[in-house]
């Protein structure tokens, strides 16, 4: 079974009420995109903040992802909006 | 020490000073400063909060001015960037870019910004008379850095 720590940052941190959490990966859930769906299907908020429309960045272990990347026990993900610094 | 982040406030003269020291070789000293402006989409802004992921960050920025290095013949380079509670005219982020000439020291500094813009785990929050929000990511920004990228140059 693959452990995850997920971190949530800016607008999505705030509209969750969650800044991070370690997550026991779900059977059927081993890439960034299939834990951003499953997070969406908790519903609420989440569903909200999640929807395939909304613009989320996932990085793991420090850098940006795509949905297809896989995820592994111990993995650091981080979901946040697009980055807005500079 | 060619990337940072930092609260505090940076003068640029003294960055320079520091990056250029004991080097006789730099023909080209290019520079960016961000500044906090006191208005954004059509608003006041009073206050700008900067919120960033601690290790992606530097990691980040780290990565973008190695690229910046591999694609242009730079001395150094340097990033800083700011976090935490800024006010209008604050200064938020500098790049400075040393090099033979300045066609690499320009291209290169605008590059690590481009790049800063869309790569670099910063957000802002700004506070207007309407109450605080969160700054929207532009496209204009990710239309700015993908000018780099094979292919797509201008």
């Amino acid at each position: 079974m693959a452990t995850v720590e997920i971190l949530y940052f800016a607008r999505l941190r705030e509209a969750l009420g969650v800044e991070r959490e370690q997550l026991m990966l779900p059977a059927g859930v081993g890439t960034a995109g299939q834990l951003r769906a499953y997070l969406a299907s908790r519903g609420g908020t989440w569903q909200t903040e999640f929807d395939p429309k909304r613009p989320v960045r996932i990085a793991v272990n420090q850098d940006l992802a795509h949905a297809g990347d896989p995820l592994a026990d111990g993995d650091e993900v981080a979901l946040f909006p697009p980055v807005t610094g500079g | 020490m060619p990337v940072r982040v930092q609260p505090g406030d940076f003068d640029i003269s003294s960055e320079i000073h520091a990056l250029r020291s004991g080097r006789s070789d730099v023909g080209a000293i290019a520079s960016f400063i961000g500044v906090m402006r006191d208005f954004n989409d059509g608003s006041g802004v009073t206050e700008l909060t900067l919120e960033h992921y601690p290790g992606m960050t530097e990691k980040s920025l780290q990565g973008i001015v190695d690229e910046a290095r591999s694609r242009w013949p730079l001395q150094d380079a340097l990033v800083v960037h700011r976090i935490g509670r800024m006010l209008p005219a604050d200064q938020i982020v500098l790049v400075v870019t040393l090099s033979a000439h300045r066609e690499a020291a320009l291209a290169a500094c605008a590059f690590i910004m481009d790049y800063l813009k869309t790569r670099a785990p910063f957000w802002k929050k700004e506070r207007t008379p309407a109450g605080e929000r969160w700054v929207d990511a532009r496209a204009s920004d990710d239309d700015a850095a993908g000018r780099w990228q094979p292919g797509e140059a201008a």
